[in-house]
């Protein structure tokens, strides 16, 4: 094929460009790497800190990706109103918790007065999902596949208002749970207990969804409808009930999520919602959208990066306080994943059936 | 009475109108064949008795029962089962898991166990690959997936999509032995086919349709010995 000298001179300056930008990078995180260490700034336990906080964090992620990743894989639509979700759920713990703390509950019995909140957010973000998806997304199921996006951020706005009109825009603050507060001694290194038990707990929820997905007739019904929705109801699959009940599961985990970050933050706002969404949103592109396991594992890499990320590749290149760019770490990451591995890491290759 | 009368139907995909007033009938245990060219509409009248598309007009009929105000998942809980064209396996469920999709209807896990065995005794190839991603079949055990998936569903009549598309001769004629077996075991069927040969040598009667019409029908015999079908869709002069 022939291309003009105009042409060619577009393909050279944007892969150029690209490569520039790939060369950047990598020599923003190598130098950075070498001074960070070389300075020798951070002690080996500060490090260990890094880590598991990021760890914690990334357990967030990763189940609010669940619920990006689950919905995107059936319907092909990002569901832009999940950070919202999240927002209800841990906006609705914070009553039941504030209610239980006021009663005594949950000095009495820590481990029920964390777990009743939590199954209460999961199924306050489940029902107001179902909501959304019946009058939201359902009547656009065949409208071209910008529509049903912009119906997302508009239920995204409407639940937020929604929260704010009833609930004012202050923060509130999350009961403390006795329990959770201080440090467990590893090997000598004092980890937060309120994180440790945050990562376990992410971990647990994201087994149980695990086997439900691929055991369960329910989880199995999901993969065959994300695979060929007409196929799967000549099966005698309703594939309305299917796409509900994704809606729904990924709504408890991420109204589950919702409860872990109010333990770690201590606190819940209307807005609380947008960044935490935005990020498990990267997490799933970057573990693969529509890939299971991969929003775990992008959500994890995402948490780690962010947190270990300003001080071992910004603090050496003298930048005075990295911890303000985690964001911007994480961003940067969202874009070169889009620029150079679009699929994710685990991401399958979209063919022509399911793009 | 029929098992299935399928009765003036007219179908239409957007403005296109597919399917232009065809009335078919099936008898309990016969194989019935629609045969026709690309684009005649085989594929349209299967969609429509399954339910994945609706009549505009006319009405299909199960024992007498009108299927109109079912939705495709509800007619195969009435035992309507069908193999769609291109096979439609779940590429990235194990063959076990799809028979087991087959079976979505069912509850009882004595019955789902016993004929997921006579599957895999109908395809011994399956029972070798059971816990294997669908995806990884060969197209020929793709297509024995797809009809063991169907025959889990215990269907009266199965509805058969090109069966033969894309596989070597030696296959097609595994393929239309099974569908023999499995009339012989009480099943009705109709078979969608190009390959008019293979579908006219299993079936007791046919139907030609060409451009949304039926434009003739008679037994497999007959059709087979009809001049025009043999120059049309059996390619002898």
């Amino acid at each position: 094929m022939r291309t003009t000298l105009g042409e060619r001179l577009t393909d050279w300056s944007i892969s150029g460009f690209m490569w520039g930008f790939r060369i950047l990078i990598v020599l923003i995180v190598v130098l950075g790497t070498f001074f960070t260490l070389q300075s020798g700034k951070y002690t080996g336990e500060q490090w260990i800190d890094f880590i598991v906080f990021g760890i914690s964090q990334g357990s967030i992620y990763a189940l609010i990706a669940l619920g990006y990743t689950m919905v995107y894989g059936i319907l092909r639509m990002i569901n832009f109103a999940h950070g919202e979700i999240f927002m209800s759920g841990a906006f609705s713990a914070y009553f039941l918790a504030t209610w239980l703390n006021t009663v005594g509950f949950v000095d009495a019995n820590p481990v029920l007065g964390l777990l009743i909140p939590i199954l209460f957010a999961m199924l306050m973000s489940a029902l107001i999902a179902m909501l959304v998806e019946r009058v939201a997304y359902r009547p656009l199921r065949g409208a071209p596949r910008l529509v049903p996006l912009i119906s997302a951020i508009g239920a995204s706005f409407f639940l937020q208002y929604t929260f704010r009109g009833f609930f004012g825009p202050g923060v509130y603050a999350y009961p403390p749970i006795k329990a959770l507060e201080g440090e467990w001694v590893i090997f000598g290194i004092g980890i937060l207990r309120v994180q440790v038990i945050v990562a376990i707990a992410a971990a647990l929820i994201m087994a149980i969804l695990y086997i439900v997905v691929m055991r369960t007739k329910i989880g199995k019904a999901m993969r065959a409808v994300s695979e060929d929705k007409d196929t799967a109801a000549l099966m005698g699959i309703d594939v309305n009930r299917i796409i509900v009940s994704t809606f729904a599961i990924g709504a408890a985990m991420a109204g589950a999520a919702g409860v872990l970050y109010a333990l770690i933050y201590r606190q819940v706002n209307f807005f609380m919602g947008f960044t935490p969404g935005i990020k498990a949103f990267t997490s799933a592109v970057l573990g693969g959208i529509g890939n299971i396991p991969g929003a775990m594992l992008g959500g994890m890499v995402l948490g780690i990066f962010e947190s270990v990320g300003p001080a071992l590749f910004l603090d050496g290149l003298g930048i005075i306080r990295p911890y303000q760019l985690k964001d911007a770490i994480a961003y940067t990451m969202l874009v070169m994943i889009l620029l150079f591995r679009p699929s994710g890491i685990l991401g399958e290759r979209l063919t022509s059936k399911k793009a | 009475m029929s098992i299935l009368n399928i009765n003036n139907v007219h179908t239409y995909y957007g403005n296109i109108h597919a399917l232009k007033g065809i009335t078919i009938n099936v008898e309990k245990g016969e194989i019935v064949t629609l045969i026709g060219g690309n684009g005649a509409g085989k594929t349209t009248t299967l969609k429509t008795i399954s339910g994945l598309l609706q009549p505009r007009e006319g009405n299909v009929l199960y024992n007498g029962e009108n299927l109109g105000k079912y939705k495709a998942h509800e007619i195969v809980y009435k035992g309507i089962s069908m193999v769609p064209e291109g096979r439609g396996i779940f590429t990235s469920l194990t063959i076990t898991e799809n028979l087991e999709m087959g079976a979505y209807s069912r509850d009882d896990t004595q019955g789902i166990k016993d004929d997921m065995e006579r599957v895999f005794t109908l395809f011994p190839r399956l029972k070798e690959r059971r816990n294997q991603v669908a995806g990884t079949l060969s197209g020929g055990e793709q297509q024995m997936l797809a009809t063991g998936r169907a025959l889990m569903t215990r269907p009266s009549i199965l509805l058969m999509d090109e069966p033969s598309m894309g596989l070597a001769p030696v296959l097609v004629e595994l393929i239309f032995d099974t569908i023999q077996q499995i009339n012989q075991q009480g099943t009705t069927i109709l078979l969608v086919e190009q390959n008019a040969h293979m579908a006219l040598s299993v079936a007791h009667r046919g139907y030609v349709l060409q451009t949304g019409e039926i434009i003739t029908s008679d037994t497999a015999d007959n059709l087979r010995n009809d001049p025009a079908v043999q120059k049309a869709y059996l390619g002898m002069e």
